[in-house]
């Protein structure tokens, strides 16, 4: 009794936590005693229903396992391919619904997905909706709607005569079909052909009338001004403005409908357009620091772009404004992209010798953009007037001049261009760009080269952009042939210049690439001398013009730049591997010195291997002595063959001297001149480096360490250059070099490294470990653990898994059990009934036998 | 030259012919078969043992005196091939490279014959003629040729003793002049010269003796040996250039094999004093001796900083002296005053620096103040407006340099090259705490600074000039216009 209430007792606490069927009967539950209690422990299987479940065992089994055991010797199978049969989820009318939408499918089916023909046609009263939806049916005359409204004899027959019209039809007609009766599919299809023949001959009546009316319309239109006075009234006043228009009227009209003045067509004055370019230079100045402070990462990532909340999102900025400005320039509309003539007169100013030391406010422009539209028509026109008359020619050349020997060089020109075929195919070789070039004189080859441009400008045919790619490097290539002639012709490289820079704002990637590619094989050069000599001579003439053309083409103040960099790291090594073994070596380094100080001019950056060469070659400018105070750096050395090369002994030679640029010609082979034309140059050598001195000075006054840097020179102008007795000139130059050293104030800024961020208080946040059970195995690897566990799942599942097969089989062995017994008890039922009968015929027969012995 | 000789050597008609070839091997021309013939005549007469074995006695009184046919007969042969082998060893002296290598072949051919049938008991002598011949000569190829011999271990090891004797006569006789050549040779063979490992390894030998002598045979004895002839060498006023082959190889090729490497300080620490490359080049030794073997070297240090000059940015050691100057301050427990004096000295130094070098020492420079947090005010000192470091001073405790800053490293910020100008940037902020490994900046070249510039892409469109040329060398007041001419 005890026992039962207990269950009861803890039923109750079962329902209250797994929740079972609100109409469960408490004799059904099972409660599995927990003996203690543990907080935080989930339970699951505390309380089970026995009964349900085994109920529900039974049940799968029998759909399942007895199934099977019914079919097992029956090898064929029935598939039952009703959608949703055994689906219970669905309603037995979405069922249908669904089984019916299957079907139409399936009829509707294309045979082939290829026959686009086979699309199934959307009709509104048998005309396609497709026909219906393009509104062309004007005239939807009344008579159209009567005729549909009216119904044949044969229709109404056929439709409503239950099918039975149709055979009589038959009938009445026996004449023509007499032998053989229609079968009713023939009859149906008939009757379809003829209703669409009667609608295809409807359609063309209409289609008549509707011609018709049209013509009508048109032919009364053509008589109607003669019947004038019988007008309707909406045509009245076109017919009355036609016939004489007056002009007050055209001219409201025209006001009316012409374009409105653009608020910007007005005259730009001298000044604005003066502006315009300055700002112009302003914005390209601006970028050009930005590079050199090497921002241009920083900005490009950052870039705010602050989208307002008003921003429709379509790209329309409000304060650009494309439009073109109107101007004025010699009385005429200045309209700089339609009027082609003046584009080809700057252009030609452009390319006809760089007279004028204005830059052209067009001319710049147009090398900015060269995808600019007026190109081709400024080409054309360009073009034509080369073909023009001399007469028009000297109108363009008497543009404004300043040079006074412009007038020579010009009269020069003319004659070169007079000479010269007007077209050059662009050249595919270098050795043709050089037959091309050779045995003309400068003047002459320049104009070729710009014959060459102009004939292959990019806009006029499509394989000209590469032809003039090409003529870029073939320029490059010959500018370096020119300089490593004897003598160079520097005179030609020098005007060859613009063409070459004109070529690169065209082509900056090509000219780019191409210009490093140069620079490479220079540095490899070097690299491979260095690694077999230990030491480099100094490059020829070709390379220092090609350094000095990379200063003019790129911008040499940018933080990094992709020729410029690998330039400067080109006559880093010129400058620090190269020792100096003659004359010539010295202009070079001091040529190359130059260019450094002219690359770095706007950058103000620090160039150690400058200072050296320079305290280097003033040091070749004094006799050796035992005490020097100062150090040499790497390729000069105190003491050797080498380090008198620039002293000058003569007294007359030092009076004779006057101030001279260094020549750049004599670099590639100097002649053996005269000792005091040798002296001379040893003395402007020293007269250029000591300017070099000040330069770098006052370029690198700012740098902290100055002093420490310049020490060497220092010493060497202080105690060693006075002593050489050098012309009066440079005397004073050193003196004020010292001067200005002396001058500088200490400006030892104290170093204060900037503050870091300070380091975020440390967050206590729990720290998350995971809670191990007793019992389990502790302290092993995931791995471990992990195998653990799936030995653990691998037995629990065999061990349900030998379980079921347990109960499977004691299923089974049921089945069999009570077929066994059905089958017993029916046989015994069998039997009784054989006996029963048995027995009453026995009956019967003993019967009919004690009848007889009773008669 | 047809020779009919080891047919019938004893008739006299083959005794005739040995006089020929010796003619023949006096003359000029056809010496190259002269040479085959001799080798392989005496090569024969060597087999059969038809030389006179054991001492030899003069000629004359051989021949004069009493005596079996067949032994003045040997003693006569014997006599002949000493004379032959003298030859040879002329030979090695001569113009044409084919003639010096076969004599060298001979010879060594005869070494080995010699070595299987000994013509003297107790005494392997045949190899002390080579390596005088060898190194008198301009014989570098010769030299070469020989080393494949050196790979046997007895050849090996009597060219070491040969060497050390031949040393020693050469600067008697020579005095104080002794041809640079002769040293380079020396320096060629004895720096071919490579000990195997342990004992075991010996066991390549050239001559197949029964029962090989036995200092030969001992690795310890191999040791000595080498000791001696490097010391023999050493102990010598070297040509510069030699001075620096030898310390370049010191430290993995000399130092490992000796058996008393300390012996090697006096050499290293002479060398390291004459300052300059030679001194670079020392400390790799040093650091060895001190490392390894316990060296105890007082004011290593202020050596140490006594050899930083402009100069070590430019030498082709500089890969090597940077390696090691990271070691010796790699230890946390150098006073701080001593590392800001390495700091400043190279900070100092590196304004006369090429980018390559700049590019290596600049974290080198904060690797060291990452190392000794005590030297950050090197970067950081917000009141001082002098610079107290004193650049002459040579003992870096005086130098004052705890007391300055690197201003050095400011100006480097406007360094013209993008890479060195970001790398002194990074004294702006607080330097990381993790320190940069420089071990792949050592070796940078100037070469792969250009090719990395190079390469490097650029993202949008390059830049270009917008302000137009006027010629070659610009505008009137540009500088090239005013300095130079284009005629």
């Amino acid at each position: 009794m005890g026992k039962a209430r207990g269950k009861a007792l803890g039923s109750q606490a079962g329902v209250q936590r797994a929740k079972p069927p609100a109409n469960s009967n408490p004799f059904e539950v099972k409660i599995n005693r927990q003996k203690f209690h543990i907080l935080g422990r989930k339970t699951r299987h505390d309380v089970g229903l026995p009964g349900i479940s085994r109920a529900k065992a039974i049940k799968k089994r029998t759909q399942t396992l007895l199934k099977e055991y019914k079919e097992r010797d029956k090898s064929n199978v029935f598939t039952d391919k009703r959608f949703g049969e055994y689906n219970t989820k669905i309603s037995p009318e979405e069922k249908m619904m669904k089984r019916f939408a299957l079907e139409r499918q399936r009829n509707n089916e294309k045979k082939s997905i290829y026959n686009l023909n086979e699309d199934e046609e959307l009709t509104h009263y048998g005309q396609s909706l497709a026909d219906i939806e393009k509104f062309n049916d004007i005239v939807d005359s009344d008579s159209d709607t009567e005729e549909r409204g009216m119904l044949s004899a044969e229709l109404t027959a056929s439709h409503f005569g239950g099918g039975g019209g149709l055979l009589r039809k038959k009938t009445s007609e026996p004449g023509e079909e007499e032998e053989k009766p229609k079968s009713r599919k023939e009859l149906i299809e008939e009757l379809i052909a003829k209703s669409k023949q009667e609608k295809r001959e409807r359609q063309t009546q209409r289609e008549n009338a509707l011609e018709l009316t049209e013509k009508l319309d048109s032919d009364w239109k053509e008589i109607q001004f003669l019947l004038s006075h019988k007008t309707p009234k909406s045509e009245k006043k076109d017919k009355e403005e036609k016939p004489k228009p007056d002009t007050y009227d055209i001219m409201v009209r025209e006001l009316g409908f012409e374009m409105k003045a653009q608020p910007s067509d007005r005259m730009k004055t001298e000044e604005e357009l003066a502006k315009e370019e300055q700002a112009r230079l302003k914005k390209l100045e601006a970028d050009r620091l930005r590079r050199m402070l090497g921002k241009e990462d920083d900005e490009k990532s950052k870039k705010p772009k602050h989208i307002s909340a008003d921003d429709l999102n379509d790209g329309f900025v409000l304060d650009k404004d494309d439009r073109r400005l109107l101007s004025y320039k010699d009385g005429k509309i200045n309209q700089e992209i339609d009027d082609p003539n003046e584009e080809g007169k700057a252009q030609e100013e452009d390319s006809e010798g760089e007279e004028d030391q204005q830059p052209d406010t067009e001319d710049s422009e147009e090398s900015d953009d060269p995808d600019n539209h007026s190109d081709l028509e400024s080409n054309e026109a360009s073009e034509e007037e080369d073909i023009e008359t001399e007469n028009q020619k000297k109108k363009h050349i008497h543009a404004p001049e300043k040079n006074p020997s412009g007038g020579n060089q010009k009269a020069m020109i003319e004659a070169a261009r007079s000479e010269l075929p007007y077209t050059f195919a662009a050249p595919d070789s270098y050795e043709e760009l050089k037959s091309l070039l050779s045995g003309k004189s400068t003047e002459q080859q320049l104009v070729v080269i710009e014959r060459i441009q102009k004939c292959n400008h990019p806009s006029l045919a499509v394989g000209n952009k590469a032809k003039l790619q090409k003529l870029f490097g073939f320029l490059l290539e010959y500018i370096g042939d020119l300089a490593t002639m004897t003598p160079p012709d520097l005179k030609t490289i020098d005007k060859l210049i613009v063409q070459l820079y004109n070529l690169c704002q065209m082509f900056p990637e090509f000219a780019s690439s191409s210009v490093k590619f140069v620079l490479r094989d220079v540095v490899h050069e070097m690299e491979e001398m260095i690694e077999i000599k230990g030491r480099a001579a100094f490059p020829g003439l070709d390379v220092l013009i090609y350094l000095k053309i990379i200063g003019i083409l790129f911008p040499t103040s940018d933080f990094w730049h992709p020729v410029v960099t690998p330039a400067l790291v080109c006559m880093s090594q010129i400058l620090t591997k190269c020792p100096v073994m003659s004359l010539q070596d010295v202009i070079k380094g001091l040529f190359v010195c130059c260019l450094f100080l002219e690359y770095v001019s706007l950058s103000q950056r620090f160039v150690p291997e400058l200072i050296n060469v320079l305290a280097g070659v003033l040091h070749m400018a004094t006799p050796n002595k035992a005490t020097r105070g100062y150090t040499l750096v790497h390729p000069f050395k105190p003491l050797g063959k080498n380090s008198e090369l620039l002293l000058v002994s003569e007294k007359e030679d030092m009076d004779t001297w006057s101030k001279k640029g260094l020549p750049l010609s004599k670099v590639n082979g100097l002649k053996e001149g005269s000792k005091s034309e040798t002296n001379h140059i040893r003395l402007s050598c020293i007269c250029v480096c000591l300017n070099l001195i000040k330069r770098c000075l006052a370029m690198y006054n700012t740098l902290p360490s100055l002093p420490e840097i310049m020490e060497p020179i220092r010493v060497l102008l202080t105690d060693h250059i006075p002593e050489c007795g050098y012309p009066r000139e440079l005397q004073e130059l050193s003196q004020s070099i010292l001067q200005e050293m002396g001058n500088r104030e200490e400006t030892y800024q104290p170093l204060v490294c900037e503050k870091s961020k300070p380091v975020p208080l440390k967050m206590f946040t729990p720290k998350l470990v995971k809670v191990l059970e007793f019992g389990r195995k502790q302290g092993s690897s995931k791995e471990e653990q992990e195998r653990k566990r799936l030995i653990h799942k691998h037995k629990r599942e065999f061990k349900g898994a030998v379980r079921e097969i347990r109960k499977d089989n004691q299923f089974l062995a049921r089945m069999q059990l009570s077929e066994i017994m059905e089958r017993d008890s029916e046989r015994k039922r069998k039997v009784k009934q054989l006996f029963g009968s048995l027995a009453t015929q026995e009956g019967e027969w003993k019967a009919l036998k004690r009848k007889k012995f009773k008669k | 030259l047809v020779s009919p000789h080891g047919i019938g050597v004893r008739d006299d008609q083959a005794l005739m012919l040995v006089f020929d070839v010796l003619g023949v091997l006096q003359s000029p021309d056809d010496i190259l078969n002269a040479i085959h013939t001799c080798s392989r005549l005496f090569g024969a007469l060597l087999e059969r043992g038809e030389l006179f074995v054991g001492h030899l006695p003069e000629e004359e009184a051989t021949m004069a005196g009493s005596g079996g046919a067949l032994r003045k007969y040997k003693v006569w042969m014997r006599h002949r091939y000493n004379s032959c082998c003298n030859r040879l060893a002329e030979l090695l002296g001569h113009r044409s490279f084919k003639i010096k290598e076969l004599a060298l072949c001979t010879l060594m051919k005869f070494v080995q014959l010699e070595g299987a049938h000994p013509l003297e008991k107790s005494k392997w002598d045949g190899n002390y003629l080579f390596p005088r011949g060898l190194l008198l000569a301009d014989s570098s190829l010769l030299i070469s040729r020989f080393q494949e011999y050196l790979e046997h271990d007895d050849i090996r090891y009597h060219t070491m003793q040969a060497t050390v004797d031949l040393v020693a006569r050469v600067t008697d006789t020579h005095q104080q002049r002794v041809p640079p050549m002769f040293w380079n040779n020396t320096f060629t063979l004895i720096s071919a010269v490579s000990l195997p490992r342990q004992q075991s390894d010996i066991s390549n030998f050239y001559v197949k003796h029964k029962a090989p002598p036995l200092p030969a045979l001992v690795f310890q004895e191999h040791k000595h040996v080498f000791e001696k002839m490097w010391f023999s060498f050493l102990k010598h006023k070297l040509p510069v250039s030699l001075y620096k082959k030898v310390l370049v190889i010191m430290h993995d090729s000399i130092l490992p094999h000796m058996s008393q490497p300390s012996l090697m300080i006096d050499f290293l620490t002479s060398a390291y004093d004459i300052g300059g490359a030679i001194s670079l080049l020392a400390l790799n030794g040093l650091f060895i001796l001190i490392h390894q073997h316990n060296l105890e070297y007082p004011e290593f240090y202020r050596k140490l900083y006594s050899l930083l000059d402009p100069s070590v940015f430019h030498v082709k050691y500089r890969a090597r002296f940077f390696h090691l100057a990271d070691l010796f301050l790699s230890s946390s427990h150098l006073p701080a005053y001593l590392v800001a004096a390495f700091a400043k000295r190279l900070c100092r130094l590196s304004l006369t620096a090429p980018p390559e070098a700049l590019l290596m020492v600049i974290p080198f420079i904060c690797n060291l103040l990452r190392r000794h947090p005590a030297c950050k005010a090197l970067i950081h000192r917000p009141s001082l407006t002098t610079d107290p470091y004193d650049m002459e001073e040579e003992d870096p405790a005086k130098s004052h340099a705890l007391e300055s800053c690197l201003w050095e490293l400011k100006s480097l910020q406007r360094h013209y090259h993008p890479e060195v100008a970001k790398a002194a940037m990074a004294i702006n902020q607080a330097l990381s705490p993790h320190e940069v490994s420089i071990a792949q900046l050592l070796e940078l070249s100037p070469y792969e600074i250009f090719e990395k510039d190079f390469k490097k892409e650029e993202s949008g469109p390059v830049p270009l000039e917008f302000i137009q040329p006027q010629g070659l060398l610009g505008r009137r007041g540009d500088l090239c216009v005013e300095h130079f001419a284009l005629d």
